[in-house]
């Protein structure tokens, strides 16, 4: 490649050779990337006969929403479990948000002994996987009645959500200069009234971080909400797919799960391609530091 | 993180600021500290003392001391599946990173282009496992999938292939959908690396004559250790924890040959409700996977003055 630019010589050729290079191979990575986001997806409006046909093709004439019509008839019907799952990511956004803003600012801008310790404390939730207390989990859920109710899935989700949340809303309080609120306190603002008007509006970046990864990992979860519930009125997106996934007397309604994955993953993907700064900014928070 | 809460504190005392109802500050913790005390420390406490009793879902719970641990040495599918686990982890993190690395390098340019390419390799990500493991059980099923046709189609094969029927394949078609989800991941953490990196640095090696692997080698990669040592922390620790791909393409077959090690804490806990088996898996893994943790910290810490 190298030798190829060096002997056409002239520079703004071989840049634009370069160019072409770089936008090929680029091209050629997206293609793995996001075909099989646009197969499933246009698989999912194709009639079973289409689908079985030509499963590659992009288009087919005989548009339909059978798939999804069938998919009314998995268990107590998509619709459900996606409310159940609606619920779940809107309780562990609301309830991470609630506990990790005042966290954050309590840990960013009030001083008393044994805060450091604490702040490590709930930092070492990060470094051990929920994986392996979910033993024990089940029974606490048990003793409180939560076993087998959304309630206690979002409780479970807004714990792990916590580390990096409050980590989050540390930093962003930290960014709020101190003269700024001395400033207010001297104009006579209450301690609330700081927060709300002077600290919320310069943290709320981080917020919609946190309340992002919130949404996704609640939404996508999978092993606890397959331990955790047991009615099947109770199921989310994820567990309905592998329910659709393992079929009915080993006949898997390919069909239904198109359907299936495209109503779970086409809001991640909205709501990714909406936001993706304040993802982006969420994830090399930990790389930077 | 803890020596920036040390060091602001330093800077309060030393500038002698009043801090007012410091105490108050706890008042806005508490409701986390709620959360982390219940439904983590009390669980992580839990999971050490049920690790000693036989501990039925139903019915009377017995302290056997150290018999699960004791089971635990001698359970050959248990040993079998933590070694599986090893092999995954290093293979699959092997994988991302030649997928992730190139693809970091290539999309580090100021074009606004680079930018829509990043968003396109970083898109499966936000797709949950589940999600993703059923769309790649579609992708590459023999009877209706993309993959057969295509290749049935350019006359490469004559029959479907059956991946999920043995051992390699199976492993394989896991490893390729992992790829496929999370190399955007680690491209971003290794990205903010390279972007870390002065250009005037690189330009000065290019004027020295060094070339472009040199280059590579011995300045960039040096350079931007700490993403890379993030990156493999991260990987390394979700791999260990693989569970949804292997519970939902290869259900753990053939012949139990891809049991995870998370999967057999599900197994026991779970499927044979022996819950205090269960906790004495949980508390083993948890060992090993601090362990790992720490070793790959003592990397981190290390200064790169080998060439």
């Amino acid at each position: 490649m190298e030798r190829l630019n060096y002997n056409l010589a002239a520079k703004p050729a071989s840049e634009r050779l370069g160019y072409l290079a770089f936008v090929l191979t680029a091209c050629v990575f997206a293609v793995f990337f996001v075909m099989p986001i646009v197969w499933s997806f246009a698989n999912s409006f194709k009639p079973a006969a289409a689908a079985l046909a030509d499963p590659a093709a992009l288009f087919s004439k005989a548009f339909s929403l059978e798939n999804y019509r069938r998919l009314e008839h998995v268990g107590a019907g998509w619709y459900v479990y996606a409310g159940n799952s609606v619920l779940i990511a809107a309780g562990t956004v609301i309830l991470t948000v609630l506990v990790s803003v005042p966290a954050g600012y309590g840990f960013s801008k009030f001083r008393f002994p044994g805060q450091s310790l604490l702040f490590v404390l709930i930092m070492a939730t990060m470094m051990i996987p929920f994986q392996s207390i979910l033993t024990p989990l089940f029974l606490i859920l048990k003793v409180f009645r939560l076993q087998n109710s959304l309630l206690g899935l979002v409780l479970i989700y807004v714990t792990f959500q916590l580390p990096f949340s409050v980590f989050m809303m540390r930093n962003a309080f930290d960014a709020v200069p101190k003269a700024l609120i001395e400033a207010a306190r001297i104009d006579g603002a209450s301690q609330a009234t700081i927060l709300r008007r002077i600290m919320l509006p310069i943290a709320l970046p981080g917020v919609a971080t946190v309340a992002m990864f919130a949404f996704l990992n609640s939404w996508n979860e999978f092993l606890a909400a397959l331990i955790f519930l047991s009615d099947q009125n109770k199921f989310t997106l994820p567990i309905m797919l592998v329910n659709v996934s393992s079929g009915i007397y080993g006949i898997i309604d390919w069909g239904a799960l198109q359907a299936g994955i495209a109503v779970t993953m086409v809001p991640c993907i909205l709501l990714f391609l909406l936001l993706q700064r304040y993802y982006v900014r969420g994830l090399t928070a930990g790389a930077v530091k | 993180m803890v020596s920036s809460t040390l060091r602001s504190r330093r800077r309060a005392v030393a500038t002698g600021e009043p801090e007012p109802k410091g105490w108050l500050g706890l008042a806005f913790i508490l409701p986390g500290l709620l959360f982390i005390v219940v439904l983590f420390l009390v669980p992580l406490v839990m999971t050490v003392w049920m690790s000693f009793y036989n501990w039925p879902l139903l019915g009377r719970t017995k302290f056997i001391g150290l018999s699960n641990y004791a089971e635990l040495i001698g359970d050959t599918q248990l040993w079998h599946s933590l070694g599986f686990t090893l092999l995954y982890t290093v293979l699959v993190t092997a994988a991302i990173f030649l997928v992730a690395f190139p693809l970091a390098l290539l999309v580090d340019r100021p074009l606004r282009i680079a930018g829509f390419f990043r968003t396109i390799y970083f898109m499966p990500v936000v797709i949950g496992f589940g999600a993703a493991s059923t769309l790649w059980m579609w992708l590459l099923n023999p009877d209706s999938g993309v993959f057969a046709q295509l290749l049935r189609g350019a006359g490469i094969i004559d029959s479907a292939p059956r991946p999920l029927e043995s051992f390699w394949p199976a492993l394989g078609v896991v490893i390729l959908m992992v790829v496929w989800k999370t190399a955007g991941f680690t491209m971003i953490i290794l990205l903010t690396g390279l972007q870390s990196i002065s250009n005037d640095v690189i330009e000065a090696a290019r004027i020295d004559g060094a070339s472009v692997w040199s280059r590579f080698r011995r300045i960039t990669l040096p350079l931007m250790r700490n993403s890379v040592v993030l990156a493999l922390v991260l990987n390394v620790t979700s791999s260990m924890l693989a569970f949804d791909q292997f519970f939902i393409i290869t259900q753990g077959g053939p012949e139990n040959s891809t049991i995870s090690a998370v999967f057999s804490i599900y197994l026991a806990s779970f499927s044979s409700y022996r819950l205090g088996y269960g906790s004495a898996i949980s508390f083993a893994l948890l060992v090993v996977l601090v362990a790992i943790s720490a070793i790959q910290f003592v990397l981190l810490r290390q200064r790169p003055e080998e060439g």
